[in-house]
């Protein structure tokens, strides 16, 4: 077998696929052992966007697209400040104990052994369909999305089986999507001092040492509390 | 020296490693890994930004099976693949894990602006 047949010979897809999921599962593990959580980050970005192209590969060029825009470029930049906010020096890496390693890896192994058995359960799962292409998708979940379905309905299946378009869950999608950051927003937002009232200050004008004792004594409670 | 190339690529040939088609147990099996390594991570870290990174590889480990069994051609000639609807699927999952990242995120902001720490084992004030 010379160069060029060996060239001939590879199925370059199996390759790309081969090194897409070695990186995906590869980084993903790394995530789980690594301990410091910029390196954690960062091995999600690389799994993730390792993940797309094998969405690329499979055929749904579409959401390959949104995977590298939605997540690796929202989610995760989302991620990386949530790090960077809270990245002081003893929490960069919190070591987990060997007890609870051993006990993840033995139910990891399990839980692995399990999806495997069923992934292989199958055999028509095995066998790939040759000599098909793959048509594009965009146009037809875009119109999916509008509530109409362009794309062909199963074979020999009456016009009564035709396929349902997506516009009320796309509708409530976006509903979830404007809630859910009205919330996100009021939950983090900053602390604002409270202006206090008059009768307030009339009352830390009569008694000023008093209340300034009561208020450092429940915030020396509350740290106290907090760090044990 | 192309017999030592012959030599050490013939086994990976035999293997049906790189001149066989990929099928829907090749993604199920990349799936089934990003599943438990994110299962893993939920349970181990006790960052809880690590937490979330768990969830996120769980969450893409599902994705990779439903682009997998939408894919027109990674299916068999009889089977019936999803089709359109996995991908929709996908799609949603994606836009609701955004979702779920910036709510949690907040939590864990605020969590983090209240008790200092990242720690989960010290978000323990509802213990009874």
């Amino acid at each position: 077998m010379t160069g060029l047949a060996l060239l001939a010979a590879i199925n370059f897809h199996t390759l790309l696929f081969l090194l897409f999921a070695g990186l995906a599962c590869g980084f993903a593990v790394g995530v789980v052992l690594a301990d410091n959580v910029v390196r954690m980050a960062l091995y999600l970005v690389l799994s993730l966007g390792a993940t797309a192209g094998l969405f690329f590969l499979a055929g749904a060029e579409f959401i390959g697209a949104m995977q590298l825009m939605i997540y690796v470029g929202g989610t995760l930049v989302l991620l990386v400040f949530g790090v960077m906010l809270t990245a002081q020096a003893p929490f960069v890496s919190i070591k987990t104990s060997t007890g609870d390693r051993v006990l993840a890896g033995i139910v990891a192994a399990s839980l692995l052994a399990l999806l495997l058995q069923a992934a292989f359960s199958v055999d028509a799962w095995r066998r790939p369909a040759l000599g098909e292409v793959a048509q594009p998708s965009a146009t037809p979940l875009g119109m999916a999305l509008l509530g109409a379905r362009v794309d062909d309905p199963a074979a020999g299946a009456p016009a009564a089986q035709a396929r349902s378009g997506y516009l009320l869950p796309f509708e409530i999608v976006s509903v979830h999507l404007l809630v859910v950051l009205v919330g996100a927003a009021y939950l983090a937002r900053a602390k604002r001092r409270r202006t206090p009232r008059a009768i307030e200050v009339a009352a830390s004008v009569v008694e000023p040492r008093a209340a300034r004792g009561a208020a450092t004594g429940s915030a020396s409670a509350l740290v106290g509390g907090g760090s044990r | 020296m192309t017999f030592g190339i012959d030599a050490c690529v013939t086994p990976v040939f035999a293997a049906g490693l790189l001149d066989g088609a990929v099928s829907v147990t090749h993604y199920l099996v990349v799936g089934a890994i990003l599943f438990t390594a994110g299962i893993v991570c939920m349970a181990v870290k006790r960052n809880a930004l690590g937490v979330l990174m768990g969830i996120e590889l769980v969450l893409n480990g599902a994705n990779v099976n439903f682009v997998a069994f939408a894919s027109p051609y990674l299916r068999g000639e009889n089977a019936v693949s999803l089709g359109l609807d996995g991908q929709v699927i996908a799609l949603f999952v994606i836009l609701l894990a955004a979702a779920e990242a910036a709510v949690a995120l907040a939590i864990t902001l605020n969590f983090y602006n209240n008790h200092s720490t990242v720690d989960i084992d010290r978000a323990d004030d509802l213990k009874g």
